[in-house]
């Protein structure tokens, strides 16, 4: 052991209970439970439905809500203070990392979902994770990550399997730690950052699988990759686009080159269904993004879609494609939710999802069926109607043009990656719409096409309303929408409870509890923009809820 | 009536933050790329900032990949590789590199191009160890390969952010492909009651001399500027609001904010008075000067758009 080791050790010999993080961790079969009292994958449980079983706060209780606490963190190799406490104890840094030393780039906001095992709250923001004291905020650890550069643009937390974690970085590594101290157990690199891939989704455990996405802008092709939890060895890998001859989809392209450059990242975490083992999640935009060039005129399959694996072998069982030849940069990239509810007086196996482009669609997720779509944007106007399979039909005079397309919504989307939640008390999916328009003009006419994002410009016009907004899941039709002031809200994310409560911030700063069955603020607080999607668990008798603004976590709870 | 004038207000503040939120996509990846993704001033540099921001002596920034070093290329190596390129490899992969008339792929995406340090990876296919997939063997040294590997290398650090090809001067072709007299009859049918061409858009096209700023300034409703740039005009496109108290008592001034709980107003002697909402209660009347702009945008085709800015680029 060396000096150094022993000194940062020294804290724990000394006083372990105060510094190390507690408990068992997550045992695989624990995320099988129903979403309640802990939090311990990136949606709370498998469903995606973001749904607690908490009662303790509802509509008449949600009133009582107080700070119980508040911390700011700060990325980067410097210790910080773990809180205003006797002695300014130094919170163990622990550095890993193979960039220099000298590069330090800022990640922004907590973005992340924040995990909370056995009274201890993991998250991250890019190149960063801590563990907290869920009681008080009190920092257990920070590990810090030195990169060799990638686009810096969030990371939606942690994974955990039994005592460990594991995190992706912007410059393409998955990183296993210990829960308990931070310290790292290893690290693999899962894609060339040379090639232009940057990666930010937390990591999803299903049984022995570390299951990870990649992002990508450039014209590289996406794929998701399952590894093992103990030594972090390759597991499988699936591509979303075709790579070879007889691939399926190839026919969807013009030429097996475009398919392999065809874009389809898996920038966000899926959801699981444990009957089927599948694994269900959504992919990102067709490369070059903006323009037919090189792409042809067909679906470009398996980009903007909606894809279900089997989690043990990574062969596909269905897909079902939610932007067919996408050409405003709308990412699926929307968390699925799992939903067991009666359609059409039977009991169904569903799959609900409302879409960046301003679409919403039911699915049958053991076949993939198509059952409902309906436009949940107020304004979307890129699309004439469904194809065949019930996919909007693109209207090519809404693609960017030389003179301008006034289109709604922008690249930004109707919603983004923040990820909605659904009741089962009320059967409603509740989703952030942003209704804003934009000019996308064609700059690039080359007839091969442009690369990447470009080729285009987009200027944004003005919103013409940002709602939170509840669907129906039967008929996708809007049961209510919550206007909220500004452009903007919805901010990062939704969280439903069995208390009738949806949480969700509003474009003025604001984290508000609404009445789930009418959309009605029945509390709020004014802490800021929210980032991250709001949460809750028990502890000691006591519900909390959380959200980050910024780099900070605020937690609320009942006395 | 009150649900519809607030949100009229939503669009306006929407104008108003124009271009602080100008880059969207991952978050495009993801996310526009909304803010979220647009890296802060004092944040790391993103593409097209990154290499002033390096710093680094010795290093620069490798291309497109944000923060990314990698050693800098010989110059004289690289204008040897140019001039080999353009002999042997410009007919097939076309003289920008991004694929040419007689099939040869794009390079600036070709994941061995992007992954090559040191010709490491080049060096053998130009040497012919892809014969099969159709990529011949080019008679040049080893060297000569080398210095065409060193040029590619120096191209794809061009590739801007996102992925975006290297910008070759070009100029992106004029917007104007509008009718002016049918954008005309559309201003004196659907604009002339507010606007007139002897009046307050006398000169627009002066004023606003490039066509695409100018369509997307009329479309939007006024032109877009920066954060804190005053405009006198401004005034006149922020909403008023009457809230009518309990007491009776009513308080008119312009909109500062509105959320669920709070509402703002900037009296005529320029303080400012918030008051609590509890519902309907006090009521609060929004009158939005630009309501019909916001209106029409769910109204206008693309061809309207057009024509209008066809007919207003004739403004001088």
């Amino acid at each position: 052991m060396t000096f150094t080791k022993l000194l940062l050790t020294a804290p724990f010999l000394l006083s372990p209970g105060l510094l190390m993080a507690q408990g068992a961790g997550v045992a695989p079969e624990q995320l099988l439970k129903p979403l309640k009292d802990s939090w311990p994958t990136y949606n709370g449980d498998y469903s995606g439905k973001r749904y607690s079983a908490l009662t303790q706060v509802d509509r008449s209780t949600v009133k009582n809500l107080t700070l119980a606490w508040m911390i700011k963190v700060t990325p980067g190799d410097q210790p910080e203070e773990g809180g205003r406490r006797r002695g300014h104890q130094e919170v163990p840094l622990i550095i890993g990392g193979e960039g220099p030393s000298d590069l330090h780039m800022r990640g922004g906001s907590i973005k992340a979902s924040v995990l909370q095992v056995d009274g201890t709250l993991y998250f991250t923001t890019p190149d960063n994770a801590w563990a907290v004291d869920a009681r008080d905020g009190r920092q257990l650890w920070h590990y810090f990550w030195k990169t060799k550069g990638g686009t810096h643009i969030g990371n939606r937390g942690l994974g955990m399997w039994n005592d460990y974690l594991y995190m992706e970085t912007p410059d393409d590594y998955l990183v296993s730690l210990e829960a308990k101290t931070g310290k790292e157990r290893w690290h693999k690199k899962i894609a060339e950052l040379d090639e232009g891939y940057f990666s930010t989704p937390a990591p999803i455990i299903v049984g022995n699988h570390v299951l990870v996405g990649t992002g990508n802008d450039i014209d590289a092709p996406g794929f998701l990759q399952s590894f093992d939890p103990e030594t972090g060895d390759l597991q499988w890998k699936h591509y979303t686009v075709p790579m070879e001859k007889g691939d399926p989809g190839l026919d969807t392209w013009a030429s097996l080159d475009a398919a392999r450059h065809g874009g389809g990242p898996t920038w966000v975490p899926g959801a699981y269904d444990p009957e089927t083992k599948l694994y269900i999640f959504s992919t990102g935009n067709p490369t070059p993004a903006y323009t037919t060039g090189t792409r042809g005129e067909g679906d470009n399959l398996f980009t903007c879609s909606l894809i279900a694996l089997n989690v043990d072998t990574g062969k596909m069982a269905w897909y079902f494609q939610t932007s067919p030849h996408d050409m405003h940069d709308y990412d699926s990239a929307q968390t699925p939710v799992l939903v067991d509810a009666m359609f059409n007086g039977k009991m169904r196996k569903l799959l609900v999802t409302a879409t960046r482009n301003g679409y919403y669609f039911t699915l049958d997720r053991v076949t993939g069926e198509h059952l409902v779509t309906a436009k949940y944007g107020m304004y979307t106007n890129w699309a004439d109607g469904l194809n065949q399979f019930g996919g909007p039909k693109r209207n090519p005079e809404k693609d960017a043009t030389v003179g301008g397309s006034l289109v709604s919504p922008t690249s930004g989307g109707t919603v983004n990656w923040e990820p909605p939640a659904f009741s089962p008390q009320t059967g409603l999916l509740y989703v952030a719409e942003h209704n804003s328009y934009s000019m996308f003009y064609l700059t690039d006419v080359d007839p091969r096409g442009s690369m990447g994002l470009g080729g285009k410009e987009e200027d944004h016009i003005g919103s013409s309303g940002s709602f939170l907004t509840a669907i129906d899941y039967k008929t996708g039709k809007i049961a209510w929408r919550h206007r909220y002031y500004g452009e903007g809200g919805g901010g990062g994310g939704v969280l439903a409870t069995a208390g009738g409560l949806v949480f969700a911030g509003d474009a003025s700063g604001n984290l508000i509890a609404h009445d789930a069955a009418t959309g009605k603020p029945v509390w709020h607080t004014r802490i800021g923009e929210v980032t991250n999607p709001p949460q809750t668990y028990m502890l000691d008798g006591h519900q909390y809820v959380i959200a980050a603004t910024g780099d900070m976590l605020w937690s609320f709870m009942l006395y | 009536m009150r649900l519809k004038n607030g949100f009229a207000a939503v669009a306006l503040f929407g104008l108003s933050i124009i271009v602080a939120n100008r880059a969207p996509a991952q978050e495009t990846p993801q996310a526009a790329k909304p803010a979220a993704q647009t890296p802060s001033p004092q944040s790391a540099p993103a593409a097209p900032d990154a290499r002033e921001a390096s710093g680094v002596p010795g290093h620069r920034v490798g291309g497109f990949v944000p923060g990314q070093k990698r050693p800098p290329g010989d110059p004289a190596q690289i204008a040897r590789g140019k001039t080999l390129f353009g002999v042997n490899c410009r007919s097939c992969h076309g003289a920008d590199l991004r694929g040419g008339d007689m099939g040869g792929p794009n390079l600036l995406r070709s994941q061995v191009a992007l992954r090559d340090l040191n010709g490491e990876l080049i060096v053998p296919i130009i040497q012919g160890s892809r014969q099969q997939m159709g990529m011949p063997a080019i008679p040049i040294s080893p060297d000569d390969a080398k210095a065409v590997a060193a040029y590619v290398r120096s191209v794809i650090e061009t590739i801007g952010s996102q992925g975006k090809p290297p910008d070759e001067g070009r100029p992106a072709p004029s917007i104007l492909v509008g009718n002016a007299s049918e954008g005309k009859s559309y201003f004196e049918v659907k604009c002339a009651s507010c606007h007139s061409a002897t009046g307050d858009l006398q000169g627009i096209a002066s004023k606003i001399p490039d066509p695409k700023m100018l369509q997307t300034a009329w479309v939007a409703g006024g032109e877009r500027r920066g954060r804190g740039e005053d405009d006198p005009k401004d005034s006149a496109r922020i909403p008023k609001a009457t809230i009518t108290l309990a007491s009776g008592e009513s308080v008119e001034g312009s909109l500062v904010r509105i959320d669920d709980f709070l509402v703002t107003v900037e009296l005529v002697d320029g303080t400012q008075r918030t008051f609590r909402r509890n519902g309907d209660v006090p009521k609060v009347v929004i009158q939005d000067p630009m309501k019909t702009h916001t209106d029409m945008l769910s109204q206008y085709t693309d061809k309207d758009i057009h024509d209008v800015t066809a007919y207003l680029v004739t403004l001088k």
